[in-house]
């Protein structure tokens, strides 16, 4: 009866200890080595062995009773602790985060980078080259010599010549042709290469500027046909446009350095102001291509009684402006930090065929 | 190039529609740009009869017409002095569109008496500018329409028009009957015979020409004419007029009227002179001496330049040849005697002189394309007889010097050839018998393009002639095999790797990409190292754009200015492209361009900005380089150009390769580029990074030690001027086995410091991780390193431990 009274003790204390210091001092009167459990443990050893043996199971019991009951009040002591500093601990979580700069990709780079990735998948390498020409290359390599009324219409801009020099003046390249001869030299043939990049005209409007990118494509091979070239086209739009088919229309055209030389029209709808690619009624005019003529593969140091092949060019500014809808050329060298961000991509919007071109 | 269809059909017997004609125009690179059918805008309208017409109760000018439509009697109200019973007239009904008043009809009450719809007049309908009264036709019947009554009594009055662009290799289709040629090669009807009269002549030509030796090799092979007297100048007639009115040129007098029909019938620009104004009798074709004043048609005077060519007579030069005619020499309706010229002019000679006096007439257009030689003296006599039939007269024997070129050559067919280029099954039948459409004839193997077809010069041509004709718009795409079975192999060169890695990371630190123009002001240019005259263009299209860039910075910073001055203070701006050190192909590198201006953020409420400085140019130039691939050791430098701020930039090179450049932008620059700063940039030379000697994907093996590191610290005071990385080179040099790893985690600098620790004097302090290799650290090996390390860096910077 004794031990009954005193578990009815601690446990009370035990409940009512208010704080971790009042908790401890329960625990040294109870369980400390002078404490009261610890005093009649003593006494133990004085007892007849049948006493002892009840009287210590009894104590051990009571013991383990009393040191659950600290702990357990422990815990709950050390919780409601941490809810209360917590209580404190508010902040204001529709503040903004720290802020972290968005940067962009331009959609030029953007676009070339996924025209890069379709004719990669179809064995093109990418050629460059230099943008300040010869005129040889610009133009007599790719059968427009210098009468050649083509040549007025490419309104080229010049380099100014130190007098005395009487070589024909550089030009700013008004095409990426110019890489493809480089390319032939270089490369012979068979070959599959596109060349992106910037090129200039002297030509300044609504609609124009002087300085825009295109892409060209050559194929050589011993009997690559305007039926590739198409079958090629096909597959780029498609692939470029993210539709499920597209129609082409080849127009017969003229360009001094392919024959036959065809323009290529993509069937489309402008229904509701909205262009869609590969539907309704209108045809858009796309690109520009042909068989590469034999005069250009001489010019490339290509035999063209043994290589025939095709090639292709077309605006990239033109063709990120169909896909993405952007309604002004101009504003792409403008570099508008509002424009910038509207119609950037994110850094990791790395084209690929596996992936898809765009999100 | 404009036609109508009926002047289409003067040449090509035809049944196809104008829909079938402007499909396989464009489609046979006759590429039609518009087409302007009058029948459109007189769809709606019908015949109807006048039954009975009183006076207007209200009005005296006004009369109530019961007329008889399609529709029943209707009452119209009309104030044309014309209208009265028995007349058959042309209905505008309510809810037409009436183009000549610009009006939709509505029933409406005239003077309160109801009007359901008018009767037109010719000018209402916009078929002439008669507007005396309404149109009265002699025949028709109630409800017919008038497109229909049009097309079979007056057919030139809806005569559709049609506009094509030429591409420059095709200056036979610069006349109706080229562009015939080629339908009918089509097979969309057959040619119509051109029937040359035999003129003769009654008399010798009063005026002779001649062709100056110099200009019958090159120039002017072949010039003929022909003095036609007792002519009567005057308007043409009016189907002539309306055939040129529709092709947008305004009718002169009968005789120039036939020029202009020639020029654009059949690509034969021909020229009349007024015989009684040309002096001596003699034209002389020659080239000019230089500074002969010309008065043209245009009524512009041009001086001439030497060894352009001219026609001249006594008085000076009456015509600049194949471009334009003179004023003082042309016809006007006093005119009774002309001499009708036909010549044969060499393109490049006329496209120079075109280009060098800025004159873009018909006939040059055509003559520095082409014009068919052979077919000079046919136009003549053609031309001849339409002034005979057209003005009367006497027409003289030709007058002429030099022959027709022979411009005959032959190239081989190869049918196998068309086949497998095009891609298209073309069999050698068709393919023989569309090249003898189109004029060339075969012989063999051989074939002999026709004159008029100067752009055909080599096999590739008949080519691109068979293919046209058979129509690409056939053409059935075949897939292009992969040259290699498989995955395909990566394409990018290193190069083109690295610009793609630059610019993403770029992006990915918060960089917006630009892309500005590869041509600058002179002034940025010079700013910037630039502005010589190797890198100046000798055109221009503004003064903003005159030379080459030879840095991306300028651009870069006044794409800055602009989004300055639109309130946007914080950028982050970037460029990869072409930098150019001079004129000539290749003075061009590949460089990465970062600039920053304003703040690195927003206010926020967690004091996040502050002013950018140098260390976040060095440290985004440093992730650019990484990213690039540019090795882990490097020097920085000094040593840079005049645009950066000297005591905060520097240059990051290996020995003399200076891969980058960072630093602030000299406060001067960015005064004259209109910068608010602060700003700074860095720019990376993307080809000068090294590339790796052989790409293996395999990493060098890691190490890992199971044995606990160990971080001391150090402080040192050192001069204010030295530099930490001296501090740091010198304690990484005292074991090099041991140290992994020193850092630099604080530096004391400025006043306080100085009172601290004596004048100029600043303290740098580090951090040294040692990596044991075989066995801990005992206390006495790590006092023995640390030791090192302080003599090392006192001895190397002159400091000492601070205290």
């Amino acid at each position: 009866m004794e031990l009954d009274a005193l578990r009815n003790r601690y446990l009370a204390a035990v409940s009512g200890a208010g704080d971790e210091a009042a908790l401890e001092d329960v625990r040294l009167a109870a369980l400390g080595k002078k404490g009261e459990i610890s005093a009649l443990m003593a006494t133990l050893g004085k007892m007849e062995p049948e006493a002892r043996k009840a009287a210590g199971a009894a104590l051990n019991v009571l013991k383990d009773e009393i040191d659950a009951a600290l702990r357990a009040k422990k815990a709950a002591l050390s919780d409601a602790a941490l809810d209360a500093r917590l209580a404190t601990e508010w902040l204001d979580v529709t503040l903004p985060g720290r802020p972290r700069p968005r940067g962009t990709i331009h959609p030029v780079s953007q676009v070339t980078e996924e025209v890069i990735a379709i004719f990669a998948d179809m064995g093109f390498a990418v050629a460059e080259g230099p943008q300040v020409e010869s005129d040889w290359h610009n133009f007599d390599a790719l059968n427009i010599p210098p009468e050649h009324p083509a040549r007025q219409e490419h309104d080229t801009f010049f380099m100014a010549r130190a007098d005395g020099d009487i070589r024909p003046p550089h030009v700013l390249r008004t095409h990426t042709s110019p890489v493809q001869i480089r390319a032939m030299e270089a490369r012979g043939a068979p070959v599959r290469i596109i060349c992106p990049g910037r090129v200039y005209r002297m030509d300044m409007d609504q609609t124009h500027t002087p300085m825009f990118h295109q892409v060209e494509g050559l194929a050589l091979g011993h009997d690559i046909s305007m039926a590739h070239l198409k079958w090629t086209l096909e597959e780029f739009c498609r692939a470029f446009f993210e539709v499920p088919s597209v129609e082409l229309r080849f127009r017969a055209s003229h360009f001094p350095f392919t024959e036959p030389s065809a323009e290529v029209d993509i069937r489309c709808s402008w229904a509701g102001g909205q262009l869609k690619i590969g539907e309704g009624d209108s045809w858009l005019e796309i690109l520009g291509s042909g068989m590469v003529h034999p005069k250009v593969l001489a010019a490339g140091g290509i035999d063209p009684t043994k290589w025939q092949g095709f090639a292709f060019g077309m605006g990239i500014d033109r063709i990120a402006m169909l896909k993405y809808g952007i309604p002004d050329l101009r504003a792409f060298f403008e570099s508008d930090l509002r424009w910038l961000r509207h119609y950037g991509f994110s850094a990791l919007d790395m084209p690929t065929v596996a992936g898809g071109l765009s999100r | 190039m404009k036609f109508t269809l009926s002047w289409l059909k003067d040449h090509l017997d035809t049944s196809a529609s104008l829909d079938e004609i402007t499909e396989a125009l464009t489609d046979l690179g006759l590429e039609v740009e518009e087409v302007v059918n009058p029948a459109a805008r007189l769809a709606p309208f019908t015949l109807a009869k006048v039954l009975h017409a009183e006076q207007h109760p209200d009005a005296d000018k006004l009369r109530v017409c019961r007329v008889l439509t399609d529709e029943g009697e209707k009452q119209i109200v009309c104030g044309a002095p014309n209208a009265r019973a028995g007349i058959t007239v042309v209905l505008c009904k309510p809810g037409d569109y009436v183009p000549g008043i610009d009006v939709t009809l509505g029933v409406g009450k005239i003077r309160g008496v109801e009007s359901h719809g008018m009767m037109a007049s010719e000018r209402e309908l916009e078929l002439s500018d008669e507007h005396n009264g309404i149109i009265e036709l002699p025949s028709g019947q109630v409800g017919q329409k008038f497109t229909d009554w049009l097309a079979e009594n007056r057919p030139e009055a809806v005569d559709p028009m049609v506009h094509i662009k030429i591409t420059p290799n095709r200056p036979d289709a610069l006349g109706v009957r080229g562009i015939a040629r080629d339908l009918a090669a089509r097979g969309l009807g057959e040619m119509k015979p051109l029937k040359v009269p035999a003129i003769k002549g009654g008399f010798a030509s009063p005026v002779r020409v001649e062709i100056d030796p110099a200009l019958k090799a090159r120039g002017c092979p072949h010039f003929a004419g022909r003095t036609i007297r007792g002519v009567r100048n005057g308007p043409s007639p009016d189907w002539l007029q309306q055939r040129l009115t529709a092709i947008g040129l305004r009718p002169i007098s009968a005789l120039v009227d036939i020029t202009n029909y020639f020029t654009f019938g059949l690509n034969r620009p021909l020229h009349v002179f007024d015989v009684a104004k040309v002096q001596g009798g003699v034209l002389r074709i020659h080239p000019a001496k230089g500074g002969e004043e010309f008065l043209a048609l245009d009524g512009k005077a041009y001086a001439l330049r030497e060894g352009m060519m001219a026609i001249s007579d006594d008085a000076g030069v009456e015509s600049l040849a194949g471009i334009m005619g003179g004023e003082h020499s042309g016809c006007s309706d006093a005119t009774t005697e002309v001499f009708l010229e036909s010549a044969w002019w060499d393109p490049i000679t006329v496209a120079a002189t075109g280009r060098a006096l800025k004159i873009n007439s018909d006939a040059r257009y055509r003559f520095e394309r082409g014009v068919d030689p052979a077919f000079t003296l046919p136009g003549l006599d053609l031309a001849t007889q339409m002034i005979l039939d057209l003005c009367g007269g006497e027409a003289s024997e030709v007058a002429q010097d030099g022959a027709p070129l022979d411009t005959t050559r032959a190239y081989r067919l190869d049918p196998a050839r068309v086949v497998s280029l095009v891609g298209m099954e073309i069999s050698e039948a068709t393919q023989r018998r569309t090249l003898e459409a189109l004029g060339f004839v075969l012989d063999g193997d051989m074939a002999t393009p026709p004159s008029w077809r100067p752009d055909v010069l080599g096999e590739a041509d008949l080519v691109e002639e068979v293919a046209r004709i058979a129509s690409l718009t056939r053409l059935v795409g075949k897939p292009l095999p992969r040259a290699q079975a498989g995955v395909p192999a990566p394409v990018l060169t290193p190069l083109q790797s690295r610009e793609k890695a630059a610019r993403r990371t770029l992006a990915a630190l918060g960089y917006n990409e630009c892309v500005t123009y590869s041509f600058i002001d002179v002034g940025s240019a010079t700013l910037f190292g630039g502005g010589s005259d190797a890198a100046r263009l000798e055109n221009p299209i503004s003064s903003e754009m005159t030379h080459l860039r030879p840095d991306l910075l300028p651009g870069l910073l006044q794409a800055a200015a602009r989004n300055q001055a639109r309130g946007f203070a914080d950028l982050a701006l970037f460029e990869v492209g072409p930098a150019f050190s001079g004129g000539e192909p290749g003075e061009q590198a590949l460089v990465a361009t970062g600039l920053l201006v304003g703040a690195t953020a927003p206010r926020d409420p967690f004091g996040s900005r502050r002013a950018v400085d140098v260390f976040d140019a060095k440290a985004d130039v440093e992730a650019v380089l990484a990213a690039a691939g540019a090795p882990a050791r490097v020097q920085v430098g000094r040593k840079v150009p005049g645009w950066w701020h000297p005591g905060r930039s520097g240059a990051i090179a290996l020995g003399p390769n200076v891969l980058a450049t960072f630093g602030e932008i000299h406060p001067r620059v960015l005064r004259e580029m209109g910068v608010k700063g602060p700003a700074v940039a860095f720019t990376v030379q993307l080809e000068n990074l090294p590339f790796p000697k052989a790409k293996t994907p395999t990493r060098p093996a890691l190490t890992i030690s199971d044995l606990q590191a160990v971080e001391r610290d150090f402080a040192f005071v050192v001069d204010k001027g030295t530099e930490a990385l001296t501090v740091v080179n010198a304690a990484q040099g005292a074991d090099k086995a041991l140290i992994e790893r020193v850092s630099v985690f604080d530096q004391f600098t400025g006043e306080k410091a100085e009172a601290q620790m004596g004048a100029g004097k600043k303290s740098l302090a580090i951090s040294v991780r040692l990596q044991p290799q075989d066995k801990t650290l005992t206390e006495d090996e790590i006092e023995a390193v640390s030791r090192k390390i302080i003599e090392k860096v006192t001895k190397a910077t002159g400091g000492t431990l601070r205290a």
